[in-house]
């Protein structure tokens, strides 16, 4: 288990290291020029040289990327080229908002995909099934935009229920996660149903039943924890997509993330920061992956022997 | 022998200017806190270095400057300055600082606070877009080029005395020291901020900065020194960011939001203007703007001059004012009309697609002949490029649109010889003080048309360049009438060789909610956008 973790550990170095070389690369051959947008329109050539070579703007690729990398080992993401304030500073001061709303995001589309796929499961075929299922497929296909818009202006401004935007306490979340979490919660929904059915065909729930056990009991204790370990895998792999569904939801919502930032950071090709974003989303998806591997064993003890 | 040209205090010049500025308004009322909403984060609020229009007002109220204009006018009055004197010869500018105005950390400004701070800005260290801007003072190269750390033409000789040397006469220069990047601060906060001064604001102005959290608000509180009386009026305004518009309008819908500054999306202009309360809510202001189309003099066929006038004549501009909502007037100079030097009895080129026609076939190209127009990717720009695209259709000339994104399209612009066609939208040219030569040297100048530079006509007539050097020098405050005259008429002559087509004076439009008090010339104010100063809450 420890050298499973520790070979993982290398691995994921080396992916960061990838996203950081193929980023840097592709925001160096934008034709775009920082130095000019920090710059302005009234500077004149003079002025935009200054602030090209004050950057570092003036060096080879290599020398420019080897520099970001040597800060980057040191824990210096380096500063905004706009804000000139520490990447790491807004970072850290917007990422609790990102992490708050992924997570309640992603209980709440477990949650609900985990209900209606097993409710569907049981019914199989019957008009419940096809509902659940007609409505997950709608889910799934919704805009996010558009489904964050429905749900402000239901709740929020005709309704009342809940603010409008903010960030602060439990009602401010409850309308951005309930739109990231109702998306999700189809593609939950689909898979606990397959793989719920698969499970209440295999023998032991035969045998189960057989011994004369209550249905509630042959789902909630028999099938759906074998049902389940897929769901662990995929929200490994579904942090990636809650890192782009967030930029919408954050947007939308005046929710104070990560998102918002990058937005504008690559409006004014602001480069450290999208740097600093780009590897923070990076991290936090190879550290998903990363969690669902070791937590996976523990609920499955199959997957030890392997 | 000093020519003496003493100005009022700003106090005097403002109440003498008030009616003016504030007409057909109750007077303002003080006190009352406000709540401000705008899409994107406020990026800094060193004066420096922010040059956005959001940051620009911001700034405006949290500093202050020797010199500042009268609210709603593009006036240069007296503020941090008593008083001040020019030389007859335009190269000597001599201030007397008020007495007794403190930053916001207590102590008192002095005269080397004026020279740090322009020296600041002009350091390339500093990384700032301003630095141009002070071109006229002596030992300006020798700083931006890092052979000296000051400004040899900044000269304190007491704690109340500013003098300015310049090393060629600059009509702007009041002007200049009333822009942003002029703002006065301590040096001591400066480097205690150790580099992040943006996020930690000191200065001397209407307002103090109370709290930043980052990503979602900033609370100005009122500074109780300022040194005007019952200046601000608000006691405190707080600036909510990341607030989608539509959000944003809902809000002050609900009496949550004061004014929304990012305006109201397109899609609901005419709903929100048709409702009850709505004509009251928007805020529809000129501003000193001009959206054009370049038409690049070094590629062919827009070499040809008869080319270029043949595409004047060619744009329907009625239509694109009806995409914009008529929130636009047709333009026919580069010159909007608040600006001092339009020329409102000059005809242009009219709308006329035969003559149009007549004009390219004489050029030599009867049966047109293709081109790619650029255009940054955002609504409605992409519109308005396929409105030209049309126009120039009828007229035979085939244009590829090419919409991309803001950064992509400055350097296309800026490239010798890649972009036949720009249009400006979402780019253009605005105004960063009211004098008519800020819309010449970096667009229309030889100085702009280099390799980065904002000439996208590469557009270079040295004797045009001549007569603006000539206008610039007229420094003499008696020949103002004379010198805006000689620049009004270098912006109609220009239009001879026709390097743009000018198309619209687009308006800025800012929502308020019904409380809100002042003339709608203080929410989209020539030289600030909403000027904080002097907005109030009706009681």
């Amino acid at each position: 288990m420890a050298f499973l973790i520790l070979r993982r550990i290398v691995q994921m170095a080396l992916i960061l290291l990838g996203v950081a070389a193929i980023t840097f690369l592709l925001l160096y051959a934008l034709p775009a020029d920082p130095a000019r947008m920090i710059a302005g329109r009234s500077a004149t050539a003079q002025t935009v040289a200054n602030i090209r070579r004050e950057l570092g703007l003036d060096q080879p690729f290599l020398v420019q990327f080897w520099t970001y990398l040597a800060n980057l080992l040191q824990g210096n993401l380096g500063r905004s080229y706009a804000q000139k304030t520490e990447v790491a500073t807004l970072i850290v001061a917007r990422l609790p908002a990102t992490l708050t709303l992924m997570l309640a995001g992603i209980v709440v589309e477990v949650v609900l995909g985990m209900i209606l796929g097993t409710i569907a499961a049981v019914r199989r075929g019957g008009a419940v099934d096809r509902l659940v299922m007609m409505a997950s497929f709608v889910g799934v296909s919704a805009p996010q935009f558009v489904v964050a818009l429905l749900l402000l202006y239901v709740f929020a401004a005709t309704l009342g229920w809940f603010p409008m935007s903010g960030y602060g306490s439990f009602a401010h979340i409850v309308l951005p996660a309930t739109t990231l979490g109702v998306l999700g919660a189809g593609w939950y929904a689909r898979m606990v149903r397959s793989a719920m059915i698969d499970v209440l065909n295999q023998d032991y729930v035969r045998t189960a039943r057989a011994k004369g056990l209550s249905s509630r009991r042959i789902i909630f204790r028999h099938a759906l924890p074998n049902a389940v370990l897929p769901v662990i895998a995929m929200i490994g792999i579904d942090i990636g997509q809650f890192m782009g569904g967030v930029v919408v939801v954050e947007a939308v919502y005046g929710w104070p993330g990560i998102g918002q930032l990058a937005w504008q950071a690559i409006q004014q090709v602001d480069i450290p920061i999208i740097m600093g974003v780009t590897l923070t989303s990076a991290l936090a998806i190879v550290l998903g992956n990363l969690i669902a591997d070791v937590i996976a064993p523990v609920i499955d003890p199959r997957i030890r022997t392997r | 022998m000093f020519k003496r040209w003493l100005r009022q205090t700003t106090m005097a010049t403002m109440v003498a200017l008030a009616p003016m500025a504030v007409h057909a308004q109750d007077t303002p009322s003080q006190g009352g806190e406000i709540v401000v909403t705008y899409k994107d984060d406020i990026t800094t609020l060193d004066p420096a270095i922010g040059y956005d229009w959001v940051n620009w007002s911001m700034i405006k109220s949290l500093y202050s400057r020797l010199m500042d204009y009268a609210p709603g006018t593009p006036n240069p009055v007296p503020s941090l300055a008593e008083s001040f004197e020019v030389a007859p010869d335009g190269l000597t500018y001599t201030f007397k600082l008020r007495k007794g105005v403190k930053f916001s950390n207590g102590r008192e400004v002095v005269a080397s606070d004026v020279k740090y701070s322009i020296e600041r800005a002009v350091d390339p260290k500093t990384q700032g877009p301003g630095a141009g801007f002070f071109g006229a003072i002596q030992g300006f190269e020798d700083l931006t080029g890092g052979k000296a750390t000051t400004l040899s033409g900044i000269e304190t000789p007491d704690e109340g005395t500013v003098i300015f040397k310049l090393s060629r006469p600059d009509a702007t220069f009041l002007h200049v020291l009333a822009i942003n990047f002029a703002s006065v601060v301590p040096k001591e906060a400066v480097e205690e901020a150790a580099g992040d001064f943006g996020k930690k604001p000191v200065g001397s102005g209407t307002f103090i900065l109370k709290d930043w959290t980052i990503g979602q608000h900033l609370v100005f509180e009122k500074n109780p020194d300022y040194y005007v009386k019952d200046v601000p009026h608000i006691d405190k305004f707080t600036v909510e960011v990341g607030q989608e518009p539509l959000v944003a309008l809902l809000r002050l819908q609900k009496g949550e939001v004061d004014i929304a500054g990012d305006g109201i999306p397109p899609a609901k202009f005419l709903e929100i203007k048709n409702s009850a309360d709505g004509a009251q809510m928007i805020v529809d202001g000129e501003q000193l703007h001009t959206g054009y189309v370049t038409l690049n003099t070094k590629v062919k066929p827009f070499d040809n001059v008869k080319v270029r006038q043949a595409l004047n004549m060619a744009i329907n501009k009625e239509r694109i004012t009806r995409i914009l909502n008529g929130r636009a007037t047709p333009a026919n100079q580069p010159l909007p009309p608040l600006m001092p030097g339009h020329d409102k009895s000059f005809p242009g080129y009219a709308y006329d697609v035969e003559k149009a026609k007549a004009l390219l076939a004489e050029a030599g190209y009867p049966d047109g002949f293709e081109t790619v127009l650029y255009s940054t990717n955002t609504d409605p720009q992409p519109r308005i490029a396929q409105a030209i695209q049309q126009d120039l259709a009828a007229v035979g000339v085939k244009a590829e649109v090419r919409a991309l994104a803001q950064a992509n399209v400055i350097s296309a612009g800026g490239t010798e010889g890649e972009a036949p066609m720009i249009w400006s939208g979402g780019m253009a040219w605005i105004a960063d003080f009211p004098d008519a030569s800020n819309f010449y040297g970096p667009i229309l100048g030889c100085a702009g048309a280099v390799p980065g530079g904002w000439n996208w006509s590469w557009y270079c007539n040295k004797d045009l360049d001549a007569r603006a050097v000539a206008a610039d020098s007229m420094s003499d405050p008696a020949k103002a009438a004379e010198r805006t005259a000689a620049w009004g008429k270098i912006f109609t002559d220009i239009m001879a060789d026709a390097p743009w087509i000018p198309v619209i004076n687009e308006r800025r439009v800012v929502a308020k909610s019904l409380r809100m008090g002042g003339a709608d010339n203080i929410y989209i104010d020539p030289t600030r956008v909403i000027n904080y100063d002097a907005i109030y809450v009706k009681q």
